[in-house]
């Protein structure tokens, strides 16, 4: 891991040692720029990239690419999220080539949630190819110079390539290979799900840190703080692959009046605490959902400001 | 087998509601196994198209009629002399059937009576579930004898997404993570390291994607 393969910022952090720290953005339900432009200002400065979701829980906004390029030029260094749902190889390779042109390093390879749960449940998916062998597509993009058909691309994309991993789906015991699955396959760097179990998390780590996988690839813990009883309690049962233990739905319930959401920046500090020491961890992804504002706060708190200049 | 179910009794009526004489077509293939479609069927879609009718104040004249298969033209052939008879034809054959008869008795006017819905099997009396998406090119022995691209919800070959949740699928937990069965077969029977092979970009030509299919075995054509 010593040569750059892309040159983003996200990478440089990480080559270069430091804890990184990234930051999500949901694009607008519509064409309001303003309304994307408010919401990453809130992450400028305090984080090392900004995912950019892919018409997440399967429901249409503004185009991960477009809302990329709109962040990148306020000076955000963009996370491009792609999911295998909405594109078929054309597609997928015609917007790698696309946004890498337009200065996007990095990528996260995604299936994608089943439009079953958005907003046009009627329509078709796609699913040409699926989360590892995308991973597999930018990579050979990248280090081969090929598109999947063999054919030599004119300039090839450098990205810097992430991939998800969910240590709390089942079945548990293959979670573990396939992060390693998709290690193999070109995953730079890793960010997880949203982890609030940190008893299983460690119990994953640990198995992730024998095997030796940690030092293969970056992997950033995901970390989304909890608003109120009614998210912890809706993650806890309506979001399928999510793990969120009874002792935090009581703690929360425990705050006094009007304090829940400090409650739960404060356990989300204290995990981002635990994250800095525990081996084979590389940073920290902040999923703050429709929270941006929150962030600053969330980030000087966890003692990760200012980020580091590369 | 070709697995359908019954179209809703009031679209079937509505279909037909503007002519007088209708036939009824069933097959004795697969939608006789699966009771949508055999002359059982063809029976109680007549009297009940016959009902119907008559209380709207209408009195129809249906005809009843099965045939070995509706996919084949050697028994679609059986229904010269008869078909003519009628004003409409509801084939109650998978969805070949309707094209069969369409194709073969150009001035027919033919209604699907059932909804055509997969190729699977029998889980239990009143009960199927898909098994086959017809990609063209089996790769059934790489998951443990299980179709991953029939019975994933996103036809992943690489593994269970993050959204498999206590052995069901992220869509509804009336549906089986089928790489929750494949993960725990394949770790039984001690072949977890074929499961940790990349399975490449899987090759769509053959399937629907490649275009409408035809398949022609020269030792077999005349």
């Amino acid at each position: 891991m010593s040569e750059f393969k892309a040159e983003s910022n996200l990478e440089k952090i990480l080559k270069a040692g430091h804890f990184a720290f990234t930051g999500e953005c949901g694009p607008p339900q519509g064409a309001n720029v303003e309304l994307l432009r408010e919401k990453g200002s809130h992450l400028k400065g305090c984080v090392d990239a900004v995912n950019v979701t892919d018409n997440q829980t399967a429901v249409v906004r503004m185009s991960s690419w477009a809302a990329s390029l709109i962040l990148a030029r306020e000076g955000l260094e963009p996370n491009f999220q792609m999911v295998c749902r909405d594109r078929n190889r054309l597609a997928i390779q015609s917007d790698i080539l696309g946004v890498y042109s337009h200065g996007i390093r990095n990528m996260l390879c995604l299936s994608g949630d089943h439009q079953k749960f958005g907003n046009h449940p009627e329509s078709k998916n796609v699913f040409d190819i699926d989360s590892i062998q995308l991973i597999h597509t930018v990579k050979t993009m990248r280090d081969e110079g090929k598109f999947l058909n063999g054919q030599e691309i004119d300039v090839p994309p450098k990205i810097f390539i992430g991939a998800a991993s969910n240590p709390f789906a089942e079945p548990f015991e293959f979670r573990v290979y396939r992060l390693g699955k998709k290690i193999a396959a070109g995953a730079d760097f890793i960010q997880t799900q949203c982890i609030y179990n940190m008893e299983r998390f460690r119990e994953f780590m640990k198995r992730v840190v024998d095997m030796g996988l940690h030092e293969k690839c970056y992997i950033l813990a995901g970390v989304t703080p909890m608003k109120s009883v009614g998210m912890a309690r809706y993650m806890a049962k309506q979001v399928p692959g999510m793990d969120v233990p009874d002792f935090l739905i009581k703690r929360l319930k425990g705050a006094e009046k009007g304090k829940v959401a400090a409650e739960g920046i404060k356990f989300a500090v204290e995990q981002i605490e635990e994250f800095k020491e525990m081996e084979g961890i590389a940073g920290v992804h902040l999923m703050a959902i429709e929270w941006e504002h929150r962030v600053p706060e969330i980030a000087e708190r966890a003692g990760v400001l200012p980020r580091p200049q590369v | 087998m070709i697995v359908a179910e019954p179209k809703p009794i009031k679209e079937v009526v509505d279909m037909v509601k503007d002519y007088n004489k209708v036939l009824i077509v069933g097959c004795k293939g697969c939608v006789t196994v699966c009771n949508v479609g055999g002359s059982k069927e063809v029976s109680i879609l007549a009297s009940t198209l016959k009902i119907a009718s008559r209380k709207k104040g209408r009195d129809i004249e249906v005809g009843e009629c099965t045939l070995e298969r509706q996919c084949d033209p050697e028994y679609v052939k059986e229904l010269e002399n008869i078909i003519e008879n009628y004003e409409a034809v509801i084939s109650i054959a998978c969805g070949v059937g309707p094209q069969f008869l369409s194709e073969r008795y150009p001035s027919a006017m033919v209604f699907p009576g059932v909804n055509t819905k997969f190729m699977g099997g029998a889980i239990e009396h009143g009960e199927w579930s898909e098994r086959c998406a017809g990609c063209g090119t089996c790769v059934v022995h790489y998951f443990g004898g299980l179709c991953p691209i029939a019975r994933c919800s996103k036809s992943l070959l690489n593994g269970p997404c993050g959204g498999s949740n206590q052995g069901k699928c992220e869509i509804s937990n009336d549906v089986d993570c089928i790489w929750d069965i494949i993960v725990r077969k394949m770790m039984t029977q001690g072949r977890l390291d074929q499961l940790l092979e990349f399975r490449p970009p899987k090759s769509w030509i053959t399937s629907r994607d490649g275009g409408p299919r035809r398949l022609i075995r020269e030792e077999l054509v005349k």
